[in-house]
C-alpha cells in the first residue's frame, strides 16, 4: 500500500450507511490474488452452453460441422431477456448436444461443442464505437446485447436489459459493484488492480447509456490495492467529478446488490422491486469491462476471469478463461489438487453450489472454481433442534426472522412463511453460518421458495386449464343453441308457405317477384341448413 | 425432507449448542461458588443430584422415545436445567423432592413436548413452581446465610439431612432454619414494622440480605461474563432488572419506610440469577429484540408486584412462566421491519 493516506483521506468523503446484521468470515483472498491474471492456454474442447443467463436460451444458429470463427455469433438471443452465446475460439462444431453444465441442479444442458483449430483466428468483429457519446443509447445497447453480457458478478442477469430502465425511470446512481465479498473469490480484486482503466472506461459507457448524475465504484477495504489502482485510474481520467472510488468496510455480504446499494446511498430497494426504481442501476466491474471491451473494440464477451483456489488446489491464483473451457482444465493449469478435496464449489463457500461434472464448462457468470479441503469445509454433523437462540436474526441482512422461516418451512407452513417473508431472503447463508444448532437452513428456505413456485405454476396451470375448459363448455353450448336455432328457422320457412295459402299477407298485394325472390331465399336457407346440420353431427363443433 | 451436506454455506459453522450451555454452565459457576460458601455443601448435593437424575430422566426418555441419546444428552441442556433448578431450591431439600422436581422438569416440561426447543415453558421453573406450590413447606425452608449460622452443617451432615432427612443430633429445624431476606422483609411489613425498625435485625447486609446480596453480585458477575462470551445479548436482562429497579425506586421514593429500596429488590432473593440465567432461557423466551425488551421488562414488573402485594415473596418463576405463555404472541407482534419494507408495517 504505498499511498495508504490517500486512500484515506478519500475514505472519509462521503457519508456511509450500514445493514442490519452481517458476519465477518476470513476471507481467504491472499491465497489467490497474489499473482497475475494469467491466460490459460486454448483446451481442445469447448462447451458453449446456449443458456448462460437468467432468461430464454439462446438458439443455435450453426450445425454439427459448421467451422466457426473466434468472436462469430453461435446462439441468437430468443426474446428480450436472454443474451447471445459467441464461439470463444475458432474451430469445428463439433456436436450440438446435452452436457454436463455449472448449475446447482448439476443436470445437462444443451451446448454448441467445438473442436478448437488451434489458430484463434478472428472472427470479422463490429466496428469499434469509440464515439459513443455523440451515439443514440439504444445502439449501444445494441451493441451490449450483441456481446452477450450478463451480470458477471454470478447473477447473469442480460446487462443490456439492466441497461434500459425505460424512459419513465430517471437513473441518478451508477453504482459499480468491486466489493467482492465472498470468500476466497479474488478475481475481480485482480481485475481492479490489473485492468482499473478499462473499468473505468466502462463505467463512462454506462454512465452515458443511462444519464446517471455520478457513479460510485464500492470496494470492501480488505482490497487496499484494487481501491489504489481504480483512484489511481480515476486520477488519470476526466471522470473524477461525478465517479468516487469508495472504500466499504469489509462485511459479509455488502456485495450483495441490495447491501451495497444501501451502503453507498442509504437507501432501500423496496421489496420484490429493482434498484431501477429508486433511481439506482448496479453493475459488477468484471460487467463494466466487458461493456468497454464490447462499445470500445467490438469484442463479445468470450472469456472472462475465474479464481481458481482453496487450500486442495496446488497453485490457486486466476486465470483468463476463454467461455466454454472445462473446469478440468483450469484445475490442472493450476497443478491439480494437493489433497482430494471435500468439496469442488462454484462460487464461493458462502453462496457457491457443488460440482459435481469437472467436465462442466466455465459460463459468463462463474466467477471461481473452489476446492475446499475437509479443514476449510468441516462437516457440521447431525442439525439438533432449533433452540430459538436468535443468532441468525441478528446477522440476517434482510432484517428476517431466520428461525420463524426455518420453523414454518420445515412445517409446511407455507402461508405464513410468506407472512415471514420468505421472499426477501437473499440466501446469503449468514444464519445457518452462526446456527449453533448446525441446521442447513438456507436449504430449508430454497424448498420453502421452490415449492411455492411449483404450487404457484400449478396454480397457473389449472387455472389455465379451467378457463380452457369453461371456453369448450361456452364454445359447445353456442353450438347448440345455433343449431336449435336454425332448427326452427327451418321449421318456421317450412310453415310459411302453408300459412302464406291459407291467407294472404296483411299488407295486401302480394308481388309475386317478392314472393319467388323470398321462397328462393328460403330454399337456399334450408339446403344450407342441412349441410350445416350434416357437418354439426360429424365434426360436434361446426366452423361458423 | 433430506438434509444434505452439500447446501450452501460451505464455512466452518461458528457456534454449537453445547458450547453455548457451557457458557452457562461457567456463567453460573461464581454464583454456585457464592452459594455454597454462605449455605454450605447443600448446594453442591443438590446440583450433583439434580444433574444425575436429570441425566438418567433424559436418558431413559430419549429411548422410551426412540430417539439418538448421546447428542441431546451431549448438548447438555438437561445438565443446565438441573443446575438452574438445584440452585433455586433450598440447601437441604429432600433428595426425592429433586427427584420429583426433575420428572417434571425434564419428562413433563422437556420431552413430553418434544424435548430440546420444544418445550414453550423453562422447565427448572416449571419445576421448580411444581414443588412449591405441592410441597411449600421444605421449599421454603432454608438455610441462614454461613455467618448467621448457629451450627454450620459438615459435607457428612448435610449428605445426611438431604438422603433421609436427619438432623445431626441435638438440633432441631428452628435451629437451622432462617428465613430468606424478601421472607422477612415480607413477613415484618405485614406486621407494620417500619424499613428502619426492620433493618436493625443482623439479618440484614449492605442493601439486602446478609450473605444473600452477594450471592446476587455473583450471579451478577457471570451475568457480564455471559453477556461478554455474547451467550446472551443484554435485552432481556436489562428490560427486567430496568423495570424491576424502576418500581421498586417509585415505590421506595414515595414511601421509604414501607418500601424497601431498589438495590435490596435487585440483590435479594432470584434478581440476578433470573435476568441474566433464567428468563434469558432461549428456548421459551421471546426472539425479537423488541420483544424481549417487553418480556424482560414485563417479567420484573411482575417480580415487582408479586413481591409488594401478591402472595409469595420472591417470584422470579412465576414471572417467567407467565412470561413464556405470552413469548410468540410477542414475538408476532413485535416483527422488526423487513428490509426493503416500508415503515409502516411489520
Amino acid at each position: 500500500m504505498p499511498s495508504l493516506p490517500l486512500a484515506l483521506a478519500r475514505a472519509q468523503d462521503e457519508p456511509l450507511w450500514t445493514f442490519h446484521g452481517g458476519i465477518h468470515v476470513p476471507d481467504e483472498k491472499a491465497l489467490s490474488n497474489a499473482e497475475p491474471i494469467e491466460p490459460l492456454p486454448l483446451p481442445a474442447r469447448l462447451v458453449i452452453p446456449l443458456q448462460q443467463h437468467i432468461g430464454a436460451p439462446a438458439r443455435p444458429l450453426v450445425a454439427v460441422g459448421d467451422r466457426v470463427l473466434k468472436g462469430q455469433l453461435i446462439g441468437a438471443p430468443e426474446g428480450y431477456v436472454s443474451a447471445p452465446v459467441h464461439a470463444s475460439s475458432s474451430g469445428r462444431v463439433a456436436a450440438i448436444e446435452e452436457h454436463p453444465v455449472a448449475h446447482p441442479s448439476n443436470l445437462s444442458a444443451p451446448c454448441i461443442i467445438i473442436e478448437t483449430d488451434g489458430e484463434d483466428t478472428w472472427a470479422k468483429l463490429p466496428e469499434p464505437l469509440t464515439h459513443y457519446a455523440q451515439l443514440d443509447p439504444a445502439e449501444l445497447r445494441e451493441r451490449i446485447r450483441w456481446a452477450g453480457i450478463v451480470g458477471m458478478g454470478g447473477a447473469s442477469f442480460p446487462a443490456s436489459v439492466k441497461l434500459s430502465p425505460g424512459a419513465d425511470q430517471r437513473i441518478r446512481t451508477l453504482i459499480i459493484n468491486g466489493a467482492e465479498c465472498e470468500p476466497y473469490i479474488s478475481c475481480d480484486d485482480r481485475l481492479m488492480r490489473e485492468r482499473a482503466g478499462r473499468i473505468l472506461e466502462g463505467v463512462r459507457i454506462m454512465r452515458h447509456l443511462l444519464g446517471a448524475e455520478r457513479a460510485i465504484v464500492g470496494i470492501e477495504d480488505n482490497k487496499p490495492e484494487a481501491i489504489e489502482a481504480m483512484r489511481l485510474a480515476l486520477a488519470d481520467s476526466d471522470m473524477d467529478p461525478w465517479t468516487r472510488i469508495q472504500a466499504i468496510p469489509t462485511l459479509y455480504p455488502s456485495g450483495g446488490e441490495k447491501q451495497l446499494i444501501r451502503i453507498l446511498t442509504g437507501a432501500e430497494v423496496p421489496t420484490r422491486g429493482i434498484p431501477a426504481q429508486i433511481g439506482i442501476v448496479c453493475h459488477n466491474v468484471g460487467t463494466a469491462a466487458a461493456v468497454a471491451d464490447a462499445v470500445l473494440d467490438g469484442r463479445p464477451l468470450i472469456a472472462r476471469l475465474v479464481t481458481v483456489t482453496g487450500r486442495a488446489i496446488a497453485h490457486p491464483r486466476n486465470l483468463e478463461v476463454p467461455i466454454g473451457t472445462p473446469a478440468e482444465a483450469l484445475i490442472n493449469h493450476c497443478g491439480g489438487y494437493r489433497e482430494p478435496p471435500r468439496k469442488l464449489l462454484c462460487g464461493g463457500p458462502m453462496m457457491g453450489f457443488t460440482l459435481e461434472h469437472i467436465e462442466a464448462p466455465i459460463t459468463k457468470a462463474l466467477n471461481c472454481l473452489l476446492a475446499l479441503t475437509p479443514a476449510e469445509t468441516p462437516d457440521p454433523g447431525a442439525a439438533r433442534a432449533c433452540i430459538r437462540c436468535g443468532r441468525c436474526a441478528d446477522v440476517c441482512p434482510a432484517n428476517l426472522l431466520p428461525q420463524q422461516l426455518y420453523w414454518y418451512s420445515r412445517s409446511r407452513d407455507f402461508d405464513r412463511v410468506q407472512d415471514y417473508n420468505l421472499f426477501d431472503c437473499i440466501e446469503c447463508g449468514c444464519c445457518a453460518q452462526v446456527c449453533p444448532s448446525h441446521i442447513p437452513l438456507v436449504q430449508y428456505y430454497r424448498f420453502a421458495k421452490q415449492t411455492i413456485w411449483a404450487r404457484e405454476r400449478e396454480k397457473r396451470q389449472s387455472e389455465l386449464a379451467r378457463q380452457r375448459h369453461a371456453a369448450k363448455q361456452e364454445r359447445l353450448e353456442r353450438a347448440e343453441r345455433e343449431r336449435q336455432a336454425r332448427l326452427r328457422q327451418k321449421q318456421a320457412a317450412v310453415a310459411k308457405p302453408a300459412a302464406n295459402g291459407a291467407a294472404p299477407d296483411a299488407a295486401g298485394g302480394a308481388d309475386p317477384r317478392q314472393a319467388a325472390i323470398a321462397a328462393a331465399r328460403e330454399r337456399a336457407a334450408a339446403r344450407k341448413q342441412a349441410q350445416a346440420t350434416t357437418t354439426a353431427t360429424a365434426e360436434e363443433a361446426p366452423k361458423e | 425432507m433430506s438434509i444434505s451436506i452439500a447446501s450452501s454455506p460451505h464455512v466452518a459453522r461458528v457456534n454449537r449448542v453445547d458450547r453455548v450451555m457451557l457458557q452457562v454452565l461457567a456463567g453460573l459457576a461464581p454464583g454456585v461458588l457464592a452459594l455454597t460458601v454462605f449455605f454450605g455443601w447443600g448446594v453442591l448435593i443438590n446440583i450433583a443430584l439434580a444433574v444425575v437424575f436429570a441425566v438418567l430422566i433424559e436418558t431413559a426418555f430419549l429411548l422410551a422415545r426412540r430417539r439418538p441419546v448421546l447428542p441431546a444428552i451431549g448438548d447438555l441442556s438437561a445438565v443446565v436445567t438441573a443446575v438452574l433448578f438445584a440452585i433455586s431450591v433450598p440447601p437441604a431439600l429432600p433428595w426425592w423432592l429433586t427427584l420429583l422436581g426433575m420428572l417434571f422438569a425434564i419428562a413433563l416440561v422437556k420431552q413430553l413436548y418434544g424435548g430440546l426447543g420444544y418445550n414453550p415453558f423453562n422447565p427448572a421453573m416449571a419445576a421448580y413452581v411444581f414443588l412449591l406450590v405441592s410441597w411449600p413447606v421444605p421449599m421454603t425452608t432454608w438455610l441462614p446465610p454461613a455467618m448467621l449460622a448457629e451450627h454450620a452443617l459438615s459435607f457428612g451432615e448435610s449428605l445426611q439431612l438431604i438422603v433421609s432427612g436427619a438432623l445431626p443430633t441435638g438440633l432441631d429445624w428452628d435451629a437451622i432454619s432462617a428465613a430468606t431476606p424478601l421472607d422477612a422483609m415480607r413477613t415484618q411489613l405485614d406486621e407494620h414494622l417500619s424499613i428502619e425498625v426492620i433493618r436493625q435485625s443482623p439479618l440484614w447486609g449492605l442493601v439486602g440480605g446478609r450473605g444473600w446480596e452477594w450471592v446476587g453480585v455473583a450471579f451478577l458477575l457471570g451475568g457480564l461474563y455471559l453477556l461478554w462470551r455474547r451467550t446472551i445479548t443484554w435485552h432481556i436482562p436489562l428490560a427486567m432488572l430496568a423495570s424491576l429497579g424502576a418500581l421498586a425506586t417509585l415505590f421506595w421514593a414515595i414511601d421509604p419506610q414501607s418500601h424497601p429500596s431498589p438495590f435490596f429488590h435487585l440483590f435479594s432473593g432470584a434478581a440476578m440469577l433470573g435476568a441474566f440465567f433464567i428468563a434469558t432461557d432461549p428456548v421459551t423466551a421471546s426472539t425479537t429484540r423488541r420483544g424481549q425488551l417487553i418480556y424482560g421488562a414485563i417479567i420484573g414488573a411482575t417480580v415487582f408486584v408479586i413481591r409488594t402485594w401478591g402472595g409469595y415473596p420472591d417470584a422470579v418463576a412465576f414471572a417467567v412462566l407467565l412470561m413464556n405463555i405470552a413469548a410468540p404472541t410477542i414475538d408476532y407482534y413485535t416483527q422488526p421491519r423487513a428490509f426493503g419494507h416500508s415503515r409502516g408495517r411489520t
